[in-house]
């Protein structure tokens, strides 16, 4: 491992990467535009740009010199191949069962909030996986179901004061007929303008949601949105009429973590069902005529599978988790509004499942835990959040495209 | 007389391009029909127009009596009409078993709620498509292959895991695309006799394209051929070698 | 002539400005998507820049003193297009060639991530509210009678008007007669036998980047001077409405994405004007969905036929 001193062609090539830095970044990093009630100004701050000039050479000017040491920076190679993890499921597994049980009475309630939240992601993460990893369509709108399962709750129980758990199946449902409706006619398209479809479909609902005033609330939302009970028993100091809180029927003290810690054991049951249901989904025959169509349409065809109902039953079916996920979205925050449901929430999800491992279950729940929980940790970065996430989206691409923890194929076994 | 399939006139243009035009067959119920000519003749555009993946600009195609040109190839597959491709086209990253229970598809339960809450109907329908399956993986000769990855095989047991897949979908009509095509002399003659099983023993009539004269002297009941688009000739074997015109398209001017 | 009348020229003029702009910027879009087969997401950030800078320029000679337009207008128009086109580089060099060969999804999430780090950059660097200053050319022409409705064209309108068609009379020469135009052609049509001929088709997709970049900053300026705002997140609508305006009229080709531009920007005013402010935008995505439905090939595409 030899490490070798940069020569004039390494040191050429970081002048010019300097050189082309210093005029992408002196005016964006460098100057200011400052206004004032009429007059503008601009002024400079030549220290940032200095900083990226510096970094780039310095970056540069090493990097043939080090990959020639580490013989090519190839896969990061850090991270173990899927086969050498299979052997490691079974235990992995248990343990990571029983931190989801148990994490809510160990941790403080900040974590277990946070952890709630992470769930809700893993939920739309192995919901989406399934339209992009399984049946590899690329969805770019997929907040839109989201949005319906939320909305579906709030005005259900708005306007019917319907239950949370009488609500959740609708907002499954109405998920998924959107997504019938919607997938329908665009299936049949070709991979970019499906994605770019989809995403218009997700900006129009967005749009609609902000502008029909009367029925949704408009960019004010709605709010008063009452959170789930466990067979009738409120999480609250105080019921409401005819109804016993929690605290008083157990005979315990009352403690806001109560609900805190009950949202979360909810987030975790329907995370599990949800586990269950796609599990079982890649073992039959629609999960068989998802891959067989991601791989080979044409061979798909001409055995008799129709393309656009198996590819509308991965859509629709992903739609339905995104629909439980806003309804429990919604039970939990209380308050919705359009603002929760823009495009970078698609882009967030799709991340999560491109990043994680397209088709790979647990490369998904690393993906959402990752990306929920490491913002809390550098909290003091949280204005460089974005900046930070696109940047890992760019440079797990280059690095790293096949995910996390690649996709481990269930097969099927001939005795 | 009304045969199995019945091609008439069938034309295919694309754009100014003129791939096939005025073709005309017929594959009677048990029979082995071969179409040959020289590359670029068109017949694999015959076989997109007959199988739906191709929409033929003119002419009919029946199965059976029903009229079924223009439709998708997914509901021409389903009305018991099957293809190979010339390039072999196998789900190479599931396995030679898993191939074979994809092609099952439309045979298994597919219903949602059945297969979640794993029902007695779901089980059992499950349980036949494995068994056909291993069926047919033996007849083929792939058993002990079952659970590698389709990828993994060698080509001439890629080609038989393809003939498999289409057979366990219980087909009429079995339409092959150069079957033989970069087989050695010892498969193709496995090969032969693996389509006169088919025939005989499992019902199925074949329509296949070949270059390899031997093969389709050896099993066809007539042959079809085709040059330019166009029909040249049509009869058994013995008719077609003496045929003059054929002659003339394969060998040239004497 | 009446009223109504008047009223409807007036959306056609605001609607050929708007559109203007849109079929700019569109032509980085269909221009990419031609040659690589790949929907440049980034691109809507790249014409935020574009404006930016513009800004910048504006404000700069502004402040040096400067007040002949003219000069302002050429400095900021070469400035913004030299730079921006930097960027457009830089973007395809980094996050777009090292993926080259990917499977389609692999390219698509590196752009959307590049969309997201450039507008949060931007939004770092320069501040996330708007930027506004003073329309620096204001004043107009009117017509119609002394009481009522009067048709109002602004100097502004004209100057996109007059910008765009030199813009795309420059690429049109650029693509039609010279050798790196066809060379650009050339590798739209076969990119590998555009090497096996010896044309570095490197070159010519970094070339497609840098003309798209350039004609989105001529669109940002254009912008700038005519609403006299930016703001970090502008590219992400402007972009997406480009991209509708690029695959109504064909994806790929050129012609179209000008005809796609002038098609949305009259929608939208049409609509605008006689619906709703509120609904123009959801009428632009309506149309994109729409047209990728029924015809997804756009105005001025050709049908592709796939071979089995």
């Amino acid at each position: 491992m030899a490490l070798r001193l940069p020569n004039a062609a390494d040191l050429r090539a970081a002048l010019i990467a300097a050189g082309l830095t210093t005029v992408l970044t002196i005016p964006i990093l460098g100057i200011d535009i400052t206004v004032v009630g009429i007059n503008a100004r601009l002024s400079s701050d030549l220290g940032a740009p200095l900083i990226a000039v510096a970094a780039v050479f310095v970056a540069r000017l090493l990097h043939a010199p080090l990959a020639a040491a580490l013989g090519g920076f190839g896969a990061l190679r850090l991270l173990p191949s899927a086969e050498r993890m299979a052997g490691y499921r079974r235990p992995v597994l248990l343990v990571l069962i029983a931190i989801l049980l148990l994490w809510p009475f160990a941790t403080s309630r900040g974590a277990v909030d946070i952890a709630t939240l992470a769930l809700i992601y893993v939920m739309l993460g192995l919901g989406l996986n399934i339209v992009v990893g399984f049946a590899g369509l690329l969805d770019l709108g997929y907040v839109a179901f989201y949005a319906v399962g939320a909305y579906s709750y709030a005005l259900l129980t708005d306007y019917f004061g319907l239950s949370f758990w009488t609500c959740l199946p609708i907002a499954g449902l109405l998920a998924a007929a959107f997504g019938c409706a919607l997938g329908f006619p665009v299936l049949r398209l070709r991979g970019d303008y499906l994605a770019i479809v989809t995403l218009g479909f997700g900006e129009i609902i967005r749009l609609l949601l902000n502008n029909l005033d009367s029925l949704t609330g408009g960019p004010d939302g709605i709010g008063n949105i009452p959170k789930p009970t466990l067979f009738g028993l409120e999480f609250n100091r105080r019921a409401s009429e005819g109804y016993t809180p929690f605290h008083e029927f157990f005979g315990i003290p009352y403690d806001g973590g109560q609900k805190v810690i009950f949202l979360y054991l909810l987030a975790a049951l329907l995370v599990l069902v949800t586990l269950y249901a796609i599990n079982r989904l890649i073992r039959m025959p629609m999960g068989r005529a998802w891959e067989a169509l991601r791989e080979d349409e044409i061979a798909a065809r001409s055995l008799g599978l129709n393309p656009t109902s198996i590819k509308l039953s991965a859509f629709t079916l992903g739609a339905t988790f995104a629909g439980f996920a806003g309804c429990f979205f919604a039970a939990r925050q209380g308050f919705i509004n359009p603002e929760s449901f823009t495009f970078i929430e698609s882009a967030i999800v799709l991340a999560i499942v491109v990043l994680g491992g397209m088709g790979s279950q647990m490369g998904v729940i690393l993906a959402a835990v990752a990306l929920t929980v490491l913002p809390e940790l550098a909290r003091q970065f949280e204005e460089y959040r974005m900046l930070i996430f696109g940047l890992v989206m760019v440079l797990m691409m280059i690095w790293r495209p096949q995910g996390l923890l690649p996709a481990r194929r269930v097969r099927v076994e001939l005795p | 007389m009304a045969g199995l399939l019945e091609v008439e006139a069938l034309g295919m243009r694309f754009g100014g391009l003129v791939a096939v035009d005025g073709v005309s067959l017929q594959v009677n119920s048990g029979e082995v029909v071969s179409i040959i000519g020289p590359n670029g003749a068109g017949k694999t555009t015959v076989f997109n127009c007959i199988s739906g993946f191709y929409r033929p600009t003119s002419g009919q195609v029946r199965l059976q009596g029903e009229l079924i040109a223009g439709l998708p190839s997914h509901r021409v597959a389903r009305k018991g009409l099957v293809r190979t491709f010339q390039n072999v086209r196998l789900f190479r990253n599931m396995t030679v078993v898993e191939n074979l229970l994809v092609a099952q598809h439309t045979r298994t339960d597919t219903n949602l709620f059945s297969g979640l809450l794993k029902l007695p109907r779901f089980r059992r329908l499950e349980a036949e498509a494995l068994e056909r399956a291993a069926l047919w993986l033996r007849l083929v000769g792939l058993r002990e292959l079952a659970n590698r990855e389709a990828g993994y095989l060698a080509y001439g047991q890629q080609r038989r895991l393809e003939i498999a897949r289409c057979m366990v979908t219980g087909p009429r009509l079995l339409l092959l695309d150069e079957p033989a095509a970069g087989l050695n002399p010892r498969e193709t003659a496995e090969l032969d006799q693996l389509i006169l099983q088919l025939r005989t023993e499992h019902g199925v009539s074949v329509l296949l394209i070949e270059h390899d004269m031997k093969l389709v002297m050896a099993i066809s009941d007539r042959i079809v051929v085709i040059d330019h688009g166009r029909p040249l000739a049509t009869g058994t074997p013995e008719q077609i070698r003496r045929d003059p015109a054929v002659i003339k398209a394969y060998l040239g001017e004497a | 002539m009446s009223e109504g009348v008047l009223h409807f020229l007036q959306q056609v003029i605001n609607g050929l400005a708007l559109g203007s702009i849109y079929a700019l910027i569109a032509i980085g879009y269909t221009m990419v998507y031609g040659i690589i087969g790949m929907i440049n997401f980034a691109h809507g950030e790249i014409y935020m820049i574009g404006a930016y800078l513009g800004i910048m320029v504006i404000v700069g000679l502004g402040a040096l003193g400067v007040s002949l337009i003219p000069l302002i207008l050429l400095l900021a128009l070469l400035v913004s297009m030299l730079i921006t086109s930097a960027h457009g580089w830089t973007l395809e060099r980094v996050a777009y060639r090292p993926l080259r060969g990917s499977p389609r999804l692999v390219p698509l999430i590196s752009a959307i991530g590049m969309s997201i780090f450039l507008q949060n950059y931007l939004q770092l660097a320069q501040g996330a509210r708007n930027v506004a200053i003073q329309p620096l050319i204001s004043g107009g022409w009117r017509f119609g009678p002394e009481q009522g409705f009067q048709v109002y064209l602004s100097y502004m309108q004209v100057l996109i008007a007059v910008v765009t068609v030199i813009a795309m009379a420059g690429l049109t020469l650029f693509i039609g007669r010279s050798r790196l135009g066809r060379a650009c052609r050339a590798c739209s049509e076969d990119r590998g036998m555009t090497n096996l001929l010896g044309i570095d088709s490197d070159r010519v997709i970094a070339v497609t980047f840098v003309i798209g970049a350039a004609l989105a900053a001529i669109a940002g300026v254009l912008v700038s001077l005519y609403y006299g705002v930016v703001h970090p997140y502008m590219g992400f609508i402007a972009g997406l409405k480009a991209f509708t305006a690029a695959v109504l009229g064909g994806i790929g080709s050129i012609p179209g994405a000008m005809l796609g531009g002038v098609v949305l920007g009259l929608t939208e005013s049409f609509t605008s004007a006689y619906l709703s402010t509120e609904y123009k935008d959801v009428v632009a995505f309506s149309l994109l969905v729409l047209i990728l439905l029924f015809r997804p090939t756009g105005l001025l595409g050709k049908p592709d036929l796939e071979k089995v």
